[in-house]
């Protein structure tokens, strides 16, 4: 699961904090200049495709060698010793400067996130935890980046680590991902042999340590708190927030629980300067991303491109379009299967970065992308998503594992079309009393696929009942 | 430290548990009875070197994940032989063992095939696979084969979306499938041959089949676009 | 779940960086219970209704200072809190989603809405949920009138049913579980809020109790199939929500609405539990804790809650005379009466009297007056005591309080195992050993008291080294803050325990804090201390030795005196409530009312005098008995100057005016022997009676009449058994 922070049940403060740079921009203006770590505006109007050198992720596809020396020679570990000499306040101004928002799905902004842990330590050992439990349907990006360029994440993990004051970083990856996990773990003793990481990290005196910790099969776990728990060898049960994990993280300590992506372009942030990350995508959108492709395109791939690229362009250039052309286009799941579907009119023209997605009332996620074409039956998509749902709550409050499993059993009437018309507002009402009522995120992921449908397919959903109501009279 | 690292990276597929043949009351008692081997000792030691001392209790999950290696699954002798490492309440232990769907709390095959049949991999046909699977195997979802050579399971998500679809054999997985690549996949296993991971479509990874759209010229050399480091030093005297 | 044993763990064994990360956990989970120190106030609103609270106040709790109580499951004020059931939703002004109440710390200036259309729809969501899987079976529900999900579906729920699906797939069916012979389980009804996993590991401490499965198939369950035995299981009824957990040897008796209520105290034990006792058409039912911060808190142990049953059996309903074919015989009262009279007349003034577990003060007073009245002194306690040590109250009681061991960093345990002789003075030196850092260290057997403690050794010699500040663990109380040494009151009968008690006493002299006296004497008998107080000297053997010709047990069943040890021609008249080891040697058996069938003082090992109200009458021509001593009195010619119970009390104001003051502590002073240490402390291992959890269940006439006793017994031989024979077949 996604790393969804809680975005809207952050504390009033915290808010105003977390508003994008931008707007306090606009309010002071007139009278002040944009305080440090402000990124440019962007004078852009048209994004992508990004050039090949201005890409992060260069082994994406795993054509090159992997270990050390090829990441070496790519450009990884270069003058890190350099960077971390920097400092944490630079670190994070840089981060904040490039306009990096969180990639787990929440798009916090993550140089306010970072600079969360900076507050003055009172003993307690700080730590950085990698969130690597990629599970979301649609989601496979952190897998290219581990298997592939285990190094940008190693490296990541120093560079954060070093902004945050953490003493060692967890990297949680996901059980399933076995092989993944080896090349990490190989990865994290190459460096630590090359004195990368480890005691005295880059002949910086800087310690820092890299473990990785193998989840066991729970979607759960991605979500922040849950991943804390069973960090701490608990069934991953999401926390209560308060307290957030900045205040008591995993063993009490504070923590920031960040996605892989996030951590590995940090790197490179760092190395070509945050105004260089900050020039791609629209203002508060900064930067370069991974976008998975699945579904029913010519040619599935993840790719990495610029922020702020068209739904339309992405498709057509890198995956050959939509099978059967883009007029057999049904409907786009964006971000991963906890944002609602956008139905083809909103595709042609919807531009693939936070906010343009929230103006098609979706999301941009994880930026993982399930294309549908017209031969999709959508109710049955996305009654899978919800029966997923199902199997992955964790079962600790009532909304989620009461709510999501009654929305199941009449997602898989409707599949069959075995329902009375008046259950789609019904469904509709439970899936909004789910949202926003569970301890964590994972009940809103599972209530916006519904609405999504419920929204932009009711008339095929009313369709089926009457085949249904017509057969069985029959 | 890196000696540290390699016994626990080199975890390997411990021969499973086979019930096949009847067993006698001892036989059983002694397969039952849950010990780590002098291997896995040292891997549990090594891996508890990662966790802060008081807080063990987060090796919990690659403690029992070594458990059902060296056991092929995870008897409640093997959870409370993992409880007592850490020094935890089994029931804790239990609880969690029960709660991920990666810990068998019953034997199962030598070859636990895992069918993806998400959103994602069912658009390419994930359904049509388990069905071939189902078929093939003879099993439902979560059955045994009698001879223990299989367990089949329908999965959700894999992360491997953009290799739709995908199916995966213990920690192994085998993308871009269809039904001729499946049923070798399937003779393989039959005959105790792992082929080789990965996509069967002549891709090597997620990348566009048939011609790269991006990443076509050479990795640009390290210091790339490298901005200027000021000397932290210097900075400071001004 | 914030597990309260791990919070522990980590300031026990971490660094001190983990210590402070334990307390950041610990306060983040306790909020509820320790606001912190600077109280500087900030204002809230609840329905636009201004109010001042410390900083870390819950919205929860913010509402309950002004009345308003917000709907809750999974929430309870002595629990960690959970958050689970999001019952407790509120609307915050300006926060877009309704947050948990029960969690969620006010911020200076909120406005909190708690009946607002986003409030109302948030509550009637949840319960919608809650009810979706809950099985409509409260006709035959034993929760059916006392059920949280009820009353609050009433409140707050819809007035009808959008579950389709019923027609479909139905309901969620959960197996039932046995955990044991008190507690029920119907597990469909379980609403999955973790009280009761939360109460089995923080305050019983023992975490057998967890939650297996997830999602929709999450299960309240034990680590296979194991029982869910501890002292306190019953606990988990009351806790319950919902009719999940229910009281089995109550199942199916008695509806809420026909039964009445008698508040009462528990006799059990020494604590002096408040209760309330369920009746109907003159039988008890049931028992439950009622709350009293001081004693029990709202926690009753399994004993006093489910031993209610015993009060029907073995009971004593008609006088009886021993005939000479050795026989008992019922008769009348007016021939058992005479009987009496005239062994007395005839004994000359050699009469004892020895007072048992469960006498009432009242009767006790009765007893000591009538037997001055005859010309005898000798009145004794059947449990011993230090000799000379009664006529400093300091020296027996329970100093530091019930409630103020919470307090304690600090305690010595010395022969005794407070988890099963005062269970519910267990769980404050868990709570201490939970929330307060408290190091307790023991003399005595290896015992589990449910929190890690450290065992000195058995030798009764320990106590001299602790004592004379040699032991490392003297180090540790000496530099307690509020230090605590308990000694059990068994221990104290023996040859030594004199000079025990005497080491103990000086040393606890040196202990002493301004408002904190350290001494503690952990009773057993729920009648040891008012018979102490009213001036009964201790132990049986007091009256043996005096060799009376007519011996008066009131109560006394504890089998100490036994007919050998009497001369020949004794005769021993009991008076009691239960044919139980009194009532076998005795020559005339009156009966007497049980503690639910009277109203009389108990003192409670603290000190403090409360009293037990009749909730039935005394079963056939039992009476109450004070009125049977009164009656002799008159048949002996020697009346007793009371009538009725008032004028007893303005008697017993006479003779110790403080247990008069009910539910009023009245504090001692230093404790410490009148005379110089006569004995030095023998060697010799110390022993507790109480080891194991089948010790605890029959202690008295009572518990040892009550066939739900008989099963607890059993089902621990059971489960230990299995245990055994699962060591050398481990699954």
């Amino acid at each position: 699961m996604a790393a969804i922070v809680r975005f809207n049940l952050l504390t009033k403060p915290q808010i105003v904090a977390a508003l994008p740079a931008s707007l306090h921009v606009q309010r002071f203006q007139s009278t002040q200049a944009p305080p440090p770590g402000t990124p440019p505006p962007q004078t852009k109007t048209k994004f992508g495709p990004l050039a090949d050198e201005d890409r992060i992720f260069t082994n994406l596809y795993g054509r090159h060698d992997w270990r050390l020396k090829g990441a070496l020679k790519r450009g990884d570990w270069y003058k890190t010793k350099e960077i971390v000499l920097k400092g944490a306040d630079w670190i994070v101004n840089e981060i904040k400067t490039s306009g990096l928002r969180g990639r787990g799905g929440a798009g916090f902004p993550s140089g306010m996130k970072w600079s969360f842990m900076n507050k003055p330590g009172d003993g307690r050992p700080k730590y950085l935890v990698v969130n690597a439990d990629e599970g979301e349907p649609g989601t496979c990006k952190d897998r290219e980046i581990m298997r592939h360029d285990p190094h940008k994440l190693v490296e990541g993990c120093l560079i954060a680590g070093r902004a945050m004051g953490a003493q060692a970083a967890y990297i949680y990856i996901r059980g399933e991902f076995y092989n993944e996990a080896s090349n990490m773990q190989l990865a994290i003793a190459e460096a630590y042999q090359a004195g990368l990481i480890g005691k005295n990290a880059c002949g910086t005196g800087y310690d820092f340590d890299v473990f990785m910790h193998r989840g066991a099969g729970a979607y759960i776990c991605g979500e922040e708190t849950a991943l804390i728990e069973s960090l701490e060898g608990k069934q991953g049960k999401p926390r209560l927030k308060p307290p957030f994990p900045a205040d008591v993280g995993v063993f009490g300590c504070p923590t920031t629980v960040t996605n892989v992506e996030t951590v590995a372009v940090a790197p490179t942030i760092c190395r070509r300067g945050g105004v260089w990350f900050a020039s791609f995508g629209r203002t508060r959108n900064s930067g370069t991303k991974l976008f998975n492709i699945s579904g029913h395109v010519n040619r599935p791939c993840t790719v990495e491109e610029e922020m702020s690229i068209p739904l339309k362009e992405l498709i057509e250039r890198h995956c050959g379009g939509v099978t059967g052309g883009w007029d057999n286009l049904l409907g786009v799941i964006p971000g991963g299967s906890s944002t609602p579907i956008i139905p083809k009119n909103v595709c042609d023209d919807v531009i693939m970065d936070f906010d343009g997605l929230i103006a098609a009332q979706t999301s941009l996620g994880t930026a993982a992308i399930i294309v549908m074409d017209k031969s999709t039956d959508v109710i049955k998509a996305i009654a899978r998503l919800i029966s997923f749902y199902k199997h992955e709550s964790c079962g600790q409050c009532t909304p989620c594992r009461e709510g999501i499993g009654w929305m199941n059993k009449i997602m898989t009437r409707f599949v069959k079309g075995d329902a009375q018309p008046a259950e789609i507002d019904m469904l509709w009402e439970i899936s909004k009393q789910i949202e926003g009522h569970t301890i964590c995120a994972l009940g809103d992921g599972a209530a916006w696929p519904v609405q999504g449908l419920i929204r932009h397919f009711r008339p095929e959903i009313e369709k089926r009942m009457q085949l249904h109501a017509k057969r069985a009279s029959n | 430290m890196l000696r540290l690292l390699q016994p626990v990276r080199s975890i390997h597929l411990a021969p499973i548990l086979r019930l096949g043949a009847p067993l006698n009351a001892t036989e059983i008692r002694k397969t039952l009875k849950f010990e780590f081997s002098k291997d896995n000792q040292r891997r549990v030691k090594a891996l508890l070197a990662w966790y802060p001392q008081a807080e063990w209790k987060g090796a919990l999950l690659p403690l029992l994940d070594i458990a059902q290696r060296q056991q092929g699954w995870l008897s409640i002798s093997a959870v409370q032989a993992v409880a007592e490492t850490i020094k935890i309440d089994p029931m804790e232990a239990f609880e969690a063992a029960q709660f991920y769907t990666m810990f068998f709390m019953k034997p199962r095959g030598k070859y636990v095939v895992s069918v993806c049949t998400s959103t994602p991999c069912k658009l390419r046909g994930g359904d049509e696979i388990f069905e071939a699977c189902k078929k093939t195997l003879n099993l439902e979802h979560g059955q045994t084969t009698p001879d223990m050579q299989f367990t089949l399971k329908e999965d959700y998500c894999m992360g491997a979306c953009v290799n739709a679809p995908v199916l995966a054999v213990n920690d192994d997985m085998y993308e871009d499938l269809d039904e001729k690549s499946l049923s070798k996949i399937l003779a393989d296993l039959r005959n105790d041959k792992l082929p080789p991971a990965g996509p069967r479509n002549g891709r090597f990874a997620s990348e566009p089949k048939g011609g790269l759209t991006t990443l076509k010229i050479p990795p640009p050399p390290p210091g790339f676009m490298m901005q200027k480091l000021p000397d932290p030093k210097k900075k400071k005297c001004q | 779940m914030i597990r309260a044993p791990l919070v522990k763990a980590l300031g026990a064994l971490g660094s001190p960086t983990h210590q402070m990360a334990s307390r950041a956990v610990r306060t983040s989970a306790m909020v509820a219970q320790t606001p912190a120190k600077a109280p500087e106030k900030i204002e809230v609103f609840v329905d636009d209704i201004p109010v001042q609270v410390v900083p870390g106040t819950t919205v929860l709790q913010a509402a309950a200072q002004i009345g308003v109580e917000i709907p809750r499951f999974c929430y309870h004020e002595r629990l960690a809190v959970a958050g689970n059931c999001r019952m407790c939703l509120v609307e915050v002004e300006k926060s877009p989603k309704p947050v948990a109440a029960c969690a969620m710390p006010v911020m200076k200036g909120w406005r909190i809405k708690t009946n607002s259309d986003l409030t109302r729809k948030a509550r009637e969501g949840v319960m919608e949920f809650l009810l979706m899987n809950h099985p409509l079976d409260c006709p035959i529900c034993d929760q059916g009138g006392e059920c949280d999900l009820q009353d609050q579906a009433m409140a707050f729920g819809s007035d009808r049913s959008r579950f389709t699906d019923i027609n479909y797939t139905g309901k969620r069916a959960v197996e039932d579980k046995d955990i044991g012979p008190l507690v029920k389980t119907i597990m469909t009804r379980c609403i999955h809020c973790t009280r009761c996993v939360r109460f089995a590991s923080e305050i019983a401490g023992v975490d057998d109790l967890g939650t297996t499965g997830r999602g929709n198939d999450m299960q309240i369950g034990t680590y296979v199939e194991k029982l869910f035995l501890t002292e306190l299981s019953g606990n988990v009824i009351d806790l319950c929500p919902v009719g999940a957990l229910t009281n089995k040897p109550y199942s199916f008796v008695a509806r809420p609405w026909e039964i009445r209520k008698v508040s009462s105290i528990d006799v059990l034990d020494a604590v002096g539990s408040n209760i309330v006792v369920s009746t109907r058409t003159n039988e008890v039912l049931r028992i439950l804790p009622r709350e009293n911060e001081d004693v029990n808190e709202e926690w009753l142990a399994d004993k006093s809650r489910f031993a209610c049953d015993g009060l029907k059996r073995q009971r004593l309903v008609a006088p009886m005379v021993r005939m000479p074919n050795g026989e008992l015989q019922a008769v009348e009262w007016e021939g058992a009466l005479i009987a009496v009279a005239k062994a007395v007349k005839a004994a000359g003034g050699q009469i004892a009297g020895i007072s048992g577990q469960l006498a009432d003060l009242e009767a006790q007073v009765a007893l000591k007056d009538l037997l001055n009245r005859l010309g005898s002194e000798v009145v004794a306690t059947e449990q011993g005591f230090i000799a000379g040590g009664t006529d400093n109250r300091a020296n027996y009681l329970l100093n530091s309080t019930i409630a103020g061991l919470e307090e304690a960093d600090a305690v010595l345990l010395v022969g005794t195992n407070p988890r099963y002789e005062a269970p519910l003075v267990n769980t404050r030196l868990r709570k201490a050993y939970v929330h307060n850092e408290l190091q307790i260290a023991s003399i005595g057997p290896k015992i589990d008291l449910s929190y890690d403690h450290e065992n000195l050794g058995a030798d009764a010699a320990l106590v001299k080294d602790v004592c004379s500040g040699a032991h490392a663990f003297s180090k540790v109380l000496e530099g307690a803050k509020k230090p605590a040494i308990i000694i059990g009151a068994d221990l104290l009968e023996r040859a030594d325990g004199a000079a025990i008690h005497a080491t103990v006493a000086e040393y606890c002299k040196k202990l002493k804090k301004p408002n904190w006296n350290p001494f503690n004497v952990l009773q057993t008998n729920a009648a040891q201390v008012g018979a102490l107080d009213v001036g009964y000297k201790a132990g049986a053997q007091t009256a043996v030795k005096a060799q009376p010709k007519v011996l008066f047990l009131l109560n006394a069943d504890a089998g100490k005196v036994t007919r050998e040890q009497l001369p020949k021609d004794c005769f021993v008249v009991y008076i009691g409530s239960h044919g139980d080891n009194g009532a076998s040697i005795a020559d005339a058996v009156l009966p007497g009312a049980a503690y639910t069938e009277k109203q009389g003082i108990y003192v409670n090992t603290e000190g403090r005098p409360q009293q037990t109200l009749p909730g039935v009458s005394p079963p056939g021509m039992a009476r109450e008995d004070w009125k049977i001593l009164r009656a002799l009195s008159e048949v002996v010619g020697k009346p007793l100057p009371y009538d009725n119970l008032d004028e007893l009390r303005n008697r017993l104001e006479d003779v110790a005016p403080h247990l008069t003051r009910l539910g009023h502590l009245e504090p001692a002073g230093d404790a410490g022997a009148a005379g110089a240490i006569s004995k030095s402390i023998g060697g010799g291992a110390i022993d507790i009676k109480l080891k194991e959890l089948r010790d605890y269940f029959m202690t008295d006439a009572i518990s040892r009449a009550s066939p739900t006793m008989a099963k607890c017994i059993s089902a621990v031989n059971k489960q230990q058994r299995e245990n055994e024979a699962k060591q050398s077949v481990a699954i």
